[in-house]
């Protein structure tokens, strides 16, 4: 009989050794005389534990990790391949209770599924919200993404069904979709594993919003750093429109949807919608000042829908399942789900999909059990480089836009990253600016400018005699960042590094009360 | 570069500019093409490029230069990417980054005399829950350590 493995082809399992450990059960396989199936899933999204391998069992797949190439022969001996028992077995995968703990809506297939088998995504749910989008007038749809309250999941949080609407009502030659998949924010991953995962969820949501507003052209825009997303997104598109979900035709509706990958060029300040236009247009990513609108006047001068990657992810389900159970799912104004990701200095890093609601501490402490050093947490920083770093004091806070907003954080697009108490936070805010002053556009003195002239201030902080005299001005340079910038870039770095001052004036070598002047 | 060597390039650059010409907002897609071919963009291949697709040259330049992805001259036979963000951070790249430039005998941005390596930092790789990161050519490493980088790099000194 022939076994089936499952060894993930995720990014973040061939930087752990997933192609060797492949050649490993291969060659074991072989001189054992037995017939193998090895197939490239998704990751699930538990990095610590990659490379995750799993053996098709009757009792369903059971894992093995974080496997080496040399433990495979050990593997072999312990008759893995019907779930013998190992120092790396892990039991069934599903019933691992950092997955069996989540809410997986967009994740669902995840490590489950093979990336590119189109078999794979319509046999667990996909092309069924497509399907429905096709019975259905624009409208209809626009409707349905309005009622779930999905909100843009790249960090800003406007409803998507807002925008749909706003374009679905011009009138123009040409409208477009256009996906931002340039994740720079350190601390993210979900729209990594998006693509190199379960690229049709992508398709499709992108089909869904182009048939929804009337546009027939569609360009998702990924960072040259994911050079394995770029090709899973290259031949998922050319096998869809194969396979007739895009193209002249969509599903047989006689409307047409046409897909193009935009291959980005390692600029962080790309991933500002406007900024990211202007690189899709072959300019250099310089930030637009609004109005007009994208939604008016957004690529080429065309009216065009923006969202995120999960954004656009979310929209298959919703239209599979209605935007009731969707709803059904979150708090207040923050409904659905969010695929959180844990980084940084965590014991068990990785993916958690849940409902907004939950608390930072369940996440860093009952999924991601604690510090990867041992050491206490000291700092957390919640929404990407340009989120605050929250305390041990908010910890309790739920998740959701509101809250967050309401203590001066952000949940952005779901990035946490923890620091020890190895961590000077003062070096951290200084990197903010510093990062800043890397990344600006150019476009706003406060940002251009100011980045600078914060990293010069926090220096003399640790050196001026009249420290209070440099935090005044540190916080004046702040306010006038938060206020006078053109986006987020300028406007959202004072987060960090406010915060650390908050919170932390210690490591500025300040007193609590020389740290609160202004 | 000898003329020799030159001629093949400009018809190189000649012919993708071609293949891109009709593409909407051509510029970043032909400058990947040349630079997934030569290695870099070389300045000689401004004026085609402009002329090619009805831009200044000081457009061309000016969007060369704005992207960090893109260079302007030949790297090393190696290019060792060190992520530097926040998550990367967290677990120790900055003593990683200071180990690689000692390793390497090159700055960030910079190729060692030999020609061998280039360092370039690197904001972000998406491997932020298995920091830190490494990049050497197109193979991803994740969980870096000092041992581990020193391996790596050993490793390359080998395949000179």
């Amino acid at each position: 009989m022939s076994f089936t493995v499952f060894v993930p082809c995720d990014s973040a399992a061939l930087a752990a050794g997933a192609d060797e450990v492949v050649d490993a059960i291969h060659k074991e396989a072989a001189a054992r005389g037995l017939a193998i199936d090895v197939q490239r899933n998704s990751s699930r999204g538990m990095f610590w534990l990659e490379p995750l391998v799993e053996v098709v069992t009757p009792q369903g797949r059971i894992g093995y990790g974080p496997v080496a190439f040399e433990d495979v022969p050990s593997l072999f001996s312990a008759d893995f391949l019907n779930g013998g028992q190992h120092p790396l077995s892990l039991g069934i995968t599903d019933q691992i209770p950092y997955l069996a703990k989540q809410q997986r809506l967009t994740f669902a297939r995840m490590g489950i599924t093979r990336p590119l088998s189109l078999d794979d995504y319509a046999a667990h749910g996909g092309w069924v919200g497509l399907k429905n989008t096709v019975a259905m007038d624009g409208s209809a749809v626009v409707q349905e993404v309005l009622d779930s309250g999905l909100r843009g999941r790249g960090g800003a949080a406007f409803p998507a069904g807002i925008k749909w609407r706003t374009v679905r009502g011009t009138t123009a030659a040409q409208k477009y979709v256009v996906c931002n998949a340039d994740e720079g924010d350190s601390g993210t991953f979900s729209d990594r594993m998006t693509m190199e995962g379960d690229p049709y969820m992508l398709i499709e949501g992108m089909a869904i919003a182009g048939l929804a507003v009337g546009a027939t052209k569609g360009y998702i825009y990924i960072r040259s750093e994911y050079p394995h997303g770029i090709a899973t997104m290259q031949t998922a598109i050319a096998m869809a429109e194969s396979a007739g979900y895009l193209g002249a035709n969509v599903l047989g509706s006689g409307k047409a949807f046409h897909l193009i990958v935009r291959k980005a060029a390692g600029s962080y300040v790309c991933g500002e919608e406007t900024a990211m236009l202007e690189s899709i247009e072959g300019k250099r990513g310089i930030v637009r000042a609004k109005p007009p609108l994208p939604a008016l006047e957004g690529l080429f001068g065309q009216p065009t829908v923006i969202n995120n990657v999960i954004t656009l992810a979310s929209v298959p389900i919703i239209m599979a399942k209605g935007a009731a159970f969707y709803k059904d799912f979150g708090v207040g104004r923050s409904t659905g789900t969010l695929p959180f990701q844990i980084a940084g200095n965590i014991l068990q890093g990785g993916l958690v999909e849940r409902a907004f609601g939950l608390t930072l501490r369940e996440l860093l402490i009952d999924f991601g059990g604690g510090s990867r050093s041992g050491r206490p947490i000291k700092a957390v920083q919640v929404g990407g480089p340009l989120g605050a770093y929250v305390p041990e004091s908010q910890w309790d806070v739920p998740l959701d836009y509101e809250a967050y907003a309401a203590m001066g954080a952000v949940v952005g697009h779901g990035g946490i990253v923890v620091h020890d108490d190895s961590a000077n936070m003062a070096k951290l805010a200084r990197y903010a600016m510093e990062f800043c002053a890397i990344e600006s556009c150019g476009k706003c003195t406060p940002c251009r400018i100011g980045s600078t002239r914060g990293m010069e201030t926090i220096d003399r902080i640790g050196t001026s005699k009249n420290k209070e005299q440099q935090v005044h001005l540190l916080r004046d340079l702040c306010n006038t960042m938060l206020h006078g910038s053109l986006c987020a870039m300028g406007g959202m770095t004072p987060y960090p590094v406010l915060s650390a001052l908050n919170h932390y004036p210690a490591d500025f070598g300040l007193e609590t009360k020389e740290a609160q002047v202004l | 570069m000898n003329s020799t060597q030159a001629l093949p390039e400009q018809a190189l650059i000649q012919q993708l500019v071609q293949q891109h010409a009709d593409e909407p907002g051509a510029l970043l897609p032909l400058l990947h093409d040349i630079q997934d071919k030569l290695g870099f963009i070389p300045a000689s291949s401004v004026a085609a490029i402009a002329e090619g697709l009805n831009l200044s040259r000081a457009e061309v330049h000016g969007v060369i230069t704005y992207y960090h992805h893109f260079r302007s001259t030949a790297p090393g036979k190696h290019v060792i990417q060190v992520c530097r963000a926040e998550a990367c951070q967290s677990c120790g790249s900055e003593e990683l980054w200071a180990l690689a430039e000692k390793l390497l005998g090159c700055n960030g941005h910079e190729t060692s005399a030999n020609g061998m390596y280039s360092l370039e930092p690197v904001y972000c790789l998406g491997l932020c829950a298995s920091s830190p990161a490494v990049q050497i050519g197109d193979k991803l490493h994740s969980r870096v350590n000092q041992a581990k980088l020193t391996r790596l790099v050993k490793s390359l000194e080998s395949v000179a």
